[in-house]
């Protein structure tokens, strides 16, 4: 193996690791305001993609407007889906609002495959496609988008948590639902948020994935899950351990098409997916230290 | 003890009024397609005309129709109109077999022409095999016409292992390279095409170096392609369908590579030019002759011509291969009743064996009683992609 060859690996599992730690934010979210898993969170980055493809080719926005207008759709379905699924159900079982979940994606995908058809659907590069020479290794302006993103939204989060009275509601949301309730904090509003902040990650994914491997109606159901294992590998309750899961997930990936064998890629990963949560049940980063507020 | 006797009761009782129920519909229907002085030949289809798969089954499905037509106006078999029955299978085997079974059991037809996918018209094999009536498959999977039951079933698609050997051809003969990478989807269709290879490549002396896989979802493929660009291939392999081999190609072309692009039959339409943009010139793949009319000489260029007015003047589009493929079974069956002057299983299907250089637009067919694939090599044609569009390889 030359090192070329190994680095090259390593930029293609950056690439999709980061897409599946947008995805994997999403999860950490809305499981840290509600403790629900949001199984209809793939149907927001296949949303968001081909909500950008019809504004961008049917519409013809220039496209940084149609991809920004898509994610802010996507962020208001996601309240909307809160408003109408999630919150008349408040007082009912987290199980009942997990399966409302998977009926909503089975809903949304069924409705964007009458709205769009059946056939893949793709976007043009943000910033062309000549691929960048890197130490022997190619990289896409479209990959270094993706990854920028990804760092920027992981730093402006952290901020946001750290800096802001509704960040650190939010927070405190998570930590403990009553306290927070008890202290004044209007925790519907926060559970809200959530839903919308993840929808909108989602979305961003989607817009940032479609002129890489395009989009279609049925990615959902796919990219939820490479998102949820990434997040599942991090810790569900981190945002940080979503974005290192789904970057070691992505990683990981690309390594044992390199190393072992391509067909065995998925299975690969998942196996050491179990592994990791076998030696460490709460993920990579799980484990939580619980600050003061 | 006495619940469980009335509870049996209930429930045969129950099983005997839609027993009835069925058997009233079918004779109201069978008494109202008695205008003709003959009886009507009933013919069964079942096609994918919705589901994933309906960008093939649909174009079946108006072909189809519109064939049947054709052979009523004129004077229909023998003086006996065709009578069709057309069923929708939602592009899934489990609703093909149900769809099957409804139409030898209830409709009584004569043969059924199914399916649109592979999955399905390998599925409803069993069934037509019992009730001893030809089938008539439209999909190209190599196991339809290949595993048993197979003697009531021909196809009009052409075979998986066909495309394979026309590939096959090209990198040997045209390109004459002599080491190849394949790179296939994990689906059926991708493991298929990768065992034809590995069986038939050799045979033809080329030398597969490299065998890599992608799930039909993925969103990279370019750790794949740097493993293969690390070894000494001279031709890269794309087994699959859409999107898969467009983001094998996009990808290629971010990695620097220079290999030449073969596809397979499964990149055959519009939707892989559109997906990989510029990274689709150059790209060459097998494919029928209707996609390309000027491919097709002499009278089977007319066959298509004719075709192809037809179908725009009822339907306002062009017909794509899979149209094909319906009018070449519903032809081929026509004129094997034609010949047969019966509606007996064993005597039909013993007539389709014996079809041979009938023209269509699949190509040239010859069945024979170990051979109930038709075509071979000849009748597809190598394509190129340029400047986003089709063109014949010479």
């Amino acid at each position: 193996m030359q090192f070329d060859q190994f680095l090259q690996y390593l930029i293609s599992g950056l690439t999709s690791g980061s897409i599946y730690a947008l995805i994997a934010l999403g999860f950490t979210l809305i499981h840290n305001s509600t403790q629900l898993i949001n199984f209809a969170q793939g149907e927001f980055v296949m949303l968001g993609g081909l909500i950008a493809v019809s504004l961008y080719s049917a519409v013809g926005l220039p496209l940084v407007v149609a991809v920004l207008l898509s994610v802010i759709i996507v962020t208001i379905i996601g309240i909307v889906f809160e408003r109408t699924a999630i919150r008349p159900l408040k007082n009912t079982s987290v199980i009942t609002l997990i399966i409302v979940t998977v009926g909503a994606s089975i809903l949304m995908k069924n409705i964007a495959m009458i709205l769009w058809g059946r056939d893949a659907q793709a976007l043009p590069t943000f910033s062309g496609d000549k691929p960048i020479q890197f130490l022997g290794a190619s990289v896409t302006p479209q990959a270094i988008w993706v990854i920028l993103v990804t760092i920027a939204t992981v730093v402006l989060l952290q901020l946001f948590y750290k800096r802001t009275i509704i960040g650190k509601a939010m927070k405190a949301c998570a930590i403990n639902p009553s306290a927070a309730r008890l202290m004044g904090i209007n925790t519907s509003s926060i559970v809200m948020l959530s839903f919308a902040l993840s929808a909108g990650f989602g979305a961003m994914a989607g817009v940032l994935i479609t002129p890489i491997s395009m989009t279609s109606y049925s990615v959902g159901g796919f990219l939820g899950l490479k998102g949820f294992a990434g997040a599942v590998l991090g810790g569900l309750d981190n945002p940080v351990g979503a974005v290192v899961g789904g970057i070691t997930l992505g990683i990981l990936e690309s390594l044992s098409i390199g190393f072992i064998d391509s067909g065995y890629k998925d299975a690969i990963a998942f196996l050491i997916l179990l592994m990791v949560l076998f030696i460490r049940p709460s993920g990579i980063l799980g484990a939580r230290v619980r600050e003061k507020v | 003890m006495r619940k469980w006797i009335s509870i049996l009761l209930v429930l045969s009782l129950a099983l005997f009024a839609l027993g009835c129920q069925g058997s009233t519909k079918e004779a109201a229907s069978s008494s109202g397609t008695t205008e003709a002085n003959k009886e009507p030949y009933k013919i069964g289809a079942v096609v994918s005309a919705t589901g994933p798969s309906s960008p093939l089954g649909l174009p079946e499905k108006n072909t189809l129709e519109l064939e049947v037509e054709k052979i009523n106006k004129a004077g229909g078999i023998n003086g006996h109109k065709l009578e069709l029955i057309i069923e929708d299978d939602q592009s899934d085997a489990k609703n093909a077999v149900t769809a099957v079974s409804k139409l030898i059991d209830k409709e009584k037809v004569i043969a059924v022409i199914a399916a649109t996918i592979s999955p399905s018209s390998i599925a409803v094999k069993p069934e037509i095999a019992k009730a001893k009536i030809p089938q008539m498959a439209m999909a190209a999977g190599i196991p339809i016409t290949q595993d048993d039951p197979k003697e009531w079933v021909f196809r009009t698609a052409n075979s998986d292992a066909v495309a394979v050997q026309k590939v096959i051809d090209y990198l040997s003969k045209d390109l004459k390279v002599k080491k190849i990478a394949i790179l296939s989807d994990t689906n059926a269709f991708g493991q298929s095409g990768t065992d034809e290879f590995k069986k038939l490549a050799p045979k033809a002396g080329l030398d597969i170096v490299i065998v890599e896989r992608y799930q039909t979802q993925d969103t990279n493929m370019t750790a794949q392609l740097t493993k293969i660009k690390g070894t000494d291939a001279e031709a890269l392999v794309v087994w699959g369908t859409n999107p898969g081999p467009a983001q094998a190609a996009k990808n290629m072309k971010e990695l620097g590579m220079t290999i030449p692009y073969v596809g397979s039959h499964g990149i055959a339409n519009k939707t892989f030019i559109q997906l990989a943009g510029g990274a689709a010139e150059g790209v060459v793949f097998p494919a029928g002759k209707v996609l390309v009319p000027s491919s097709a000489k002499g009278e089977q260029a007319e066959v298509i011509n004719k075709f192809m007015s037809d179908y725009k003047a009822k339907y306002n589009e062009n017909p794509n291969s899979f149209a094909g493929h319906a009018y070449d079974a519903i032809n081929i069956l026509a004129e094997a009743l034609k010949k047969a002057g019966t509606s007996d299983g064993v005597k039909l299907r013993d007539a389709i064996e014996k079809t041979s250089g009938f023209v269509g637009i699949t190509g040239i067919f010859n069945y024979s009683k170990d051979n109930h694939d038709g075509t071979g090599a000849d009748d597809m044609v190598m394509i190129e992609i340029k400047e986003g569009k089709w063109v014949e390889k010479k």
